[in-house]
C-alpha cells in the first residue's frame, strides 16, 4: 500500500486539494468550505481532537498531506453529523471525514496503534466471516485488542454482566464455537467481490 | 402691520381634543390672545367639509394668514395644503393630548398647554408671509456631465432618456473611462433562483466588457454633446442659471448654461510606492489595475508574466495592500471591491492558463458585496481557487517571480509561497478637486498670524487640480467629508453633496464596482433633472421639497462680518462688489444656518424669521414664580426631533406638561437671541435638540448641529452675566428613534429646575 501512497505524492505533486478531490469519497466538496468554523464549534467531541474540520479543510487547502492524513481528527468522528445540519456551505463533512479515513487506510498511513482504527479493522474482519457481525466474539476480540493481560482482566470485570446476558437468553454462548451466518453466505461474499471490484477500478481510473 | 392681512383661526375638535379640552377656551384664547379676526371650531377638519370650511374662508372672508390648532404640522399635510396664504399650526393631538394623561389632575395643565400652542401659532403667523419664488431662474433643461467613464456615460444616457440635454465632458481623449480597459467585468447577477449548493452548479462567472457598446450609445445620443479633450476651467450661477466653461487642450472654450451639474470625476490607483516591501519594484509583482492589461494582451491564450514572458502556473493575489491602515502613506479606508476584482481575476487564470494553475488569493476580511458578491465567491471556489485567511508580512524577489512571507491565521504559522506572479490589491482613490474646508479645519485653534502663515504655505504647496472651478466665495469644488471622498448624507440624500444641483456620483463617493456606479450615475441623473425642475419653479431640494422661501436680509442693518457666508453648509452665500451677502436662492437648503448665525439679526425668511419663533417664545404666558408652573422651552429640529417627540406622544408617552416645544428647521438656524429672550422672559430652563453631529453627522443640513453646538457652548457666559445657573440651558442630539429618550431629556430638565429653582425673571 505505500506503493499507492508513494504514486500518489508523485502523481499530485502540487495539489493535495485535486488529490482528495479525486480520491476522497465526497472530496470534491473541501474547496466549497468557507472557513467559518460553525463545524469546529459544534463539533461535541471538537475539544478531543487534533485538529476540527474547519482545519483539516484549510490543511488540505495548503497542500498538508502528511499532516492530514495521518491526523486522528477523523478517527475520532462519532458521526453525529451536527457538522452537517448545520454547514451554511452543506458540506457532507462526516463523509469527507469518513473517507479522509478511508483513503488514509487505504494508502497505509493510518495513525500507529489508532483505537478506533483497530476497532473498525476487528469489525470488518468479524463481519466477512459469516457475514454478520459476531456480538460475542467482535466484544471478547475488543478485550482483547491491546493484549492478553488486558483481555483477561476484562473478561472477569465484565462476568457478571456475561452470566446475567446468558441467563436472560441475551447471549448465546454457542455463538463462541463457530457461530451462525446470513441465509445466504456465498451471496453476500458475492456482493462484497463484487464491491471490491468497482473500488479497484475506480482507483485504477485515479493512477492509484 | 400692514391692513391687509386678515388672520383666520380655525381649531379642530376631532381625535378626542373636544372631549379633552375646553374648545371654547381655546377659541377665545384665539381671538383674545391671539387676535384671530375670525375663528372656527369643526369636529373634523382634515375632512371634505373641514377644508372647505377654510377655502371659503380664505376665497370669501379674504383670510391671508391662517391658524390651525389640529394635530402636528407633520400630519395630514396634503389636507392642510393652502398655498396662497400663510399658515402656522398649533399641534394639539400629537403636541398636547396625546402626551398627557386624561386624568383630572392633569386637566388643568392639559389645557394650559393647549392655551399656549394656540397663541403660539397665532403669534407665529402673524410674522409669516406667503412666500413666493424668487423669479431669479428658469427651467433649463440641460444637464452638464462633468467625466467619461462608466458613470458619467450611464448619467448621461439617463438624463438623455428622460428628455433633457446633456454636455459630457470627458479630459482624455476617449470615452469609457478605467471600465474600457478592463478585459471582463465582475458579474452583476447572483446565481438563479433554486441553485443550491453544490460542487458543479450553475454559478456567475465573469462577464464580458460591454462598455464599448455604452460608447457608441453615447456617440449615437442626438442629446449628448461630447466634449473630449476638455476641462471645465469655470462655473458660476446656482441650479437653473449655472454657467461654464468648457475648454478644450489647445484652449479653445465654449460657455455654456446649464439647469444641474453631475461630477462623475472617478477615481485614480494608489500609488504603490508607499508600500515598496510588498515588491513594488518587481516586474513579476503588478497591481489589480495592470493584470487587466495583461489578462487583456493576451486575449484568450496564457496570461504571461512581465519580466520574461513566461507563462503563468501560479499566481498569489495579495489582498489589502497598502489599504484600511494606519501607517504613513498607506489608504485610511478599504476599497471594499478588492476581493471581487481577485475572484474575477483568479478565474482568468483559470481559464486561459489552465485549470492547473494555482491560483491563491491571500484575503484579511473576504468581502464580496454587490447582488453576485457570495455565489461569485462561490463560483470562484468551484473553479478551484485556493482562499487563504493570510497577513502578507513582505513579497521578497527570488528571481523567479516572487515571495509572499505571510501568516496563515487559521493554521497560524508562517509561510512563504513561491509564486510566478503577485498581483497587489490597489485601493481606489477619489479624482476630487481641493477641499474647500481643508484649510479651516486644519486651522482649528491657530493664532490669525499662523493662519496666514498656513495660507500662504498651502499657495506654494503642490495643488490637485480643481474639477468644477466653482467661483464660489467657499472654494472651487465640493466639499469632502474624508479622504478626498465628496461629502452628502450618507443614508438619506446620498447623491446630494453640500452645493446644490451638482450631484456626485460614482467613485468620487466612495469605491465602488462598474455595478455599483452604473446605479449610483442613474440616482445622481435623476437628482440633477429633479434639482434643474425645483430651480425652474424656485422652490428648494431636499430636505424641504417645494419650500419657495429664500432668506432675504435688511441691507441697513448688515455689518458685513461675513459669518453667513461662511457659517453657510452650502456655499449659497457669495459677497456682491459692496461686499454685501448675495444669496443665491437657488443654492439655497432654506436651513437658515446663516439666520442663526447674524449677530445683528438681519436675515429673514418670509415663513421663518428671527420673529416667527421668537414672539413665540414670547406668547407663552409665563405664570409667577410661586405657581409651581415653571415652563421648559424645548426648541426640536423638525426633521428629527420634532418627529421623535410626536412618535412618542403616538406611543403613549408622557411628555412633560411644562414644556413649550418650537420645532426649528435646523439647530443651526438657532439665534442667540431666542435663548436670552427666552431666559429674560422667565423660562425655567431651555432644552435644544437637534441631530447627531461630527464625522458621522446625522444632520440634514450637514453642519447645522456643529454650528449651534459651537454657538451655544458660549451661551454658558450669558446665563451668568443673568446670574442664572448654566444648566439651565441644555444642547442634546436626538435621533428619529429616539422616541423614548425625547421625552425623557425634557423629564432631566425638570428635575434640574425643581433642584435650582424656579426663573427668577418672571413677571
Amino acid at each position: 500500500m505505500s506503493d499507492m501512497n508513494t504514486a500518489m505524492i508523485e502523481k499530485y505533486r502540487n495539489s493535495f486539494l485535486s488529490e482528495v478531490e479525486a480520491n476522497v469519497e465526497e472530496g470534491e466538496w473541501v474547496k466549497m468550505c468557507m472557513q467559518c468554523g460553525v463545524c469546529a464549534g459544534s463539533c461535541p467531541l471538537g475539544d478531543a481532537w487534533e485538529h476540527t474540520p474547519q482545519k483539516i479543510f484549510m490543511m488540505i487547502r495548503a497542500g498538508k498531506r502528511d499532516e492530514v492524513l495521518q491526523s486522528d481528527s477523523m478517527w475520532m468522528c462519532t458521526s453525529c453529523y451536527n457538522c452537517i445540519v448545520r454547514c451554511p456551505r452543506e458540506l457532507p463533512i462526516t463523509h469527507i471525514m469518513h473517507g479522509l479515513a478511508h483513503y488514509a487506510k487505504r494508502l497505509g498511513i493510518v495513525p500507529q496503534g489508532q483505537p478506533t482504527a483497530k476497532f473498525a479493522q476487528l469489525f470488518w474482519n468479524n463481519l466477512m466471516k459469516k457475514g454478520r457481525v459476531n456480538e460475542l466474539k467482535l466484544g471478547i476480540s475488543l478485550y482483547f485488542m491491546n493484549g492478553f493481560g488486558e483481555g483477561v482482566k476484562t473478561s472477569l470485570k465484565m462476568k457478571d454482566i456475561g452470566i446475567g446476558m446468558v441467563k436472560t437468553k441475551r447471549m448465546n454462548p454457542m455463538e463462541m464455537l463457530g457461530g451462525h451466518a446470513v441465509k445466504d453466505l456465498s451471496g453476500f461474499q458475492k456482493v462484497i467481490k463484487k464491491a471490491q471490484e468497482l473500488e479497484d477500478a475506480r482507483l485504477a481510473k485515479h493512477g492509484g | 402691520m400692514a391692513d391687509d392681512k386678515k388672520f383666520a383661526g380655525f381649531i379642530c375638535t376631532g381625535c378626542g381634543i373636544g372631549e379633552r379640552l375646553d374648545a371654547g377656551q381655546l377659541e377665545t384664547t384665539a381671538k383674545r390672545d391671539g387676535k384671530m379676526a375670525i375663528c372656527h371650531q369643526h369636529e373634523m377638519l382634515c375632512s371634505k367639509e373641514g377644508v372647505q370650511l377654510i377655502r371659503d374662508t380664505i376665497d370669501n372672508d379674504g383670510a391671508t394668514h391662517v391658524m390651525i390648532a389640529a394635530c402636528s404640522r407633520r400630519a395630514k399635510v396634503e389636507a392642510f395644503s393652502f398655498p396662497d396664504v400663510a399658515m402656522s399650526r398649533a399641534n394639539l393631538r400629537e403636541g398636547v393630548i396625546w402626551a398627557r394623561p386624561d386624568t383630572d389632575e392633569a386637566r388643568e395643565t392639559t389645557q394650559d398647554m393647549a392655551d399656549d400652542y394656540i397663541r403660539m401659532a397665532c403669534a407665529e403667523v402673524k410674522y409669516m408671509n406667503k412666500p413666493k419664488m424668487s423669479g431669479e431662474q428658469a427651467l433649463n433643461k440641460t444637464i452638464l456631465v462633468v467625466g467619461g467613464g462608466v458613470t458619467g456615460m450611464t448619467a448621461a444616457l439617463e438624463t438623455a432618456a428622460a428628455g433633457f440635454a446633456v454636455h459630457l465632458v470627458e479630459k482624455t481623449g476617449a470615452l469609457g473611462g478605467w471600465a474600457a480597459k478592463w478585459h471582463k467585468r465582475i458579474p452583476g447577477r447572483a446565481a438563479a433562483d433554486g441553485v443550491a449548493n453544490g460542487t458543479n452548479v450553475d454559478l456567475p462567472m465573469p462577464m464580458e466588457n460591454d462598455i464599448a457598446d455604452m460608447v457608441a450609445a453615447v456617440e449615437a445620443n442626438e442629446l449628448i454633446t461630447v466634449h473630449l479633450n476638455s476641462t471645465v476651467t469655470k462655473t458660476s450661477g446656482a441650479p437653473g442659471r449655472f454657467s461654464a466653461d468648457i475648454t478644450t487642450e489647445s484652449g479653445a472654450t465654449a460657455t455654456e448654461n446649464f439647469g444641474a451639474i453631475v461630477q462623475a470625476s472617478g477615481w485614480k490607483e494608489f500609488d504603490p510606492s508607499a508600500i515598496p516591501s510588498l515588491g513594488s519594484s518587481n516586474a513579476d509583482v503588478v497591481s489589480n489595475v495592470e493584470l487587466e492589461a495583461l489578462a487583456k494582451a493576451a486575449g484568450d491564450g496564457p496570461i504571461k508574466r512581465p519580466s520574461d514572458g513566461k507563462e503563468v502556473k501560479s499566481v498569489v493575489f495579495v489582498q489589502n495592500a497598502g489599504q484600511a491602515s494606519t501607517a504613513e502613506g498607506h489608504l485610511p479606508y478599504h476599497s471594499g471591491i478588492g476581493d471581487l476584482i481577485a475572484i474575477k481575476q483568479a478565474m482568468y487564470f483559470k481559464a486561459q492558463n489552465g485549470k492547473d494553475c494555482d491560483t491563491t488569493i491571500l484575503f484579511d476580511n473576504l468581502r464580496t458585496p454587490g447582488a453576485a458578491g457570495e455565489d461569485f465567491y462561490r463560483s470562484g471556489q468551484q473553479q478551484m481557487v485556493i482562499f487563504s485567511k493570510g497577513q502578507v508580512g513582505d513579497v521578497t524577489s527570488s528571481g523567479n517571480g516572487a515571495t509572499v512571507n505571510f501568516r496563515d491565521l487559521i493554521l497560524d504559522e508562517d509561510v512563504a509561497l513561491q509564486a510566478d506572479l503577485v498581483v497587489l490589491d490597489l485601493g481606489m482613490v477619489p479624482n476630487s478637486g481641493p477641499d474647500p474646508y481643508a484649510a479651516n479645519e486644519s486651522q482649528e485653534g491657530m493664532s490669525d498670524e499662523e493662519k496666514t502663515a498656513d495660507n500662504s504655505a498651502r499657495e506654494t504647496a503642490v495643488t490637485i487640480d480643481s474639477i468644477l472651478n466653482l467661483d464660489y466665495r467657499q472654494g472651487t469644488d465640493l466639499p469632502q467629508l474624508k479622504w478626498g471622498f465628496t461629502d452628502s448624507h450618507f443614508i438619506c440624500f446620498p447623491y446630494e453633496t453640500r452645493r446644490t444641483g451638482i450631484y456626485a456620483a460614482g467613485p468620487v463617493r466612495r469605491p465602488m464596482d462598474i455595478k455599483q456606479a452604473q446605479d449610483d450615475a442613474t440616482g445622481a441623473a435623476m437628482k440633477a433633472i429633479q434639482a434643474a425642475i425645483n430651480a425652474g419653479q424656485g422652490s428648494a431640494a431636499h430636505p424641504r421639497v417645494g419650500d419657495l422661501s429664500y432668506p432675504s436680509f435688511r441691507k441697513e442693518g448688515c455689518t458685513q462680518c461675513k459669518r453667513c457666508t461662511v457659517e453657510c453648509p452650502f456655499g449659497a452665500i457669495n459677497e456682491d462688489e459692496k461686499r454685501y451677502p448675495q444669496f443665491n436662492e437657488s443654492r439655497c437648503r432654506r436651513c437658515g444656518t446663516c439666520m442663526g448665525a447674524c449677530p445683528v439679526r438681519v436675515i429673514s425668511f418670509e415663513n421663518y424669521s428671527i420673529d416667527t419663533v421668537g414672539q413665540q417664545i414670547k406668547a407663552v404666558d409665563m405664570p409667577d414664580e410661586f405657581s409651581e408652573k415653571p415652563r421648559i422651552l424645548v426648541m426640536a429640529c423638525e426633521n428629527d426631533a420634532y418627529p421623535a417627540l410626536d412618535q412618542a406622544a403616538m406611543s403613549g408617552q408622557e411628555i412633560s406638561p411644562w414644556a413649550r416645544i418650537v420645532p426649528v428647521r435646523c439647530l443651526g438656524s438657532v439665534s442667540l437671541s431666542w435663548v436670552t429672550d427666552a431666559m429674560n422672559s422667565g423660562y425655567d430652563g431651555i432644552v435644544m435638540m437637534g441631530c447627531q453631529r461630527g464625522e458621522d453627522y446625522q444632520c440634514h443640513f450637514v453642519r447645522g448641529s456643529t454650528m449651534a453646538a459651537e454657538r451655544m457652548a458660549k451661551v454658558g457666559d450669558t446665563l451668568s452675566t443673568l446670574n442664572l445657573e448654566p444648566e439651565r440651558v441644555v444642547v442634546h442630539e436626538v435621533a428619529i428613534t429616539d422616541i423614548e429618550r425625547a421625552p425623557r431629556l425634557i423629564k432631566e430638565m425638570e428635575e434640574v429646575v425643581e433642584k435650582v429653582g424656579m426663573s427668577p425673571f418672571k413677571f
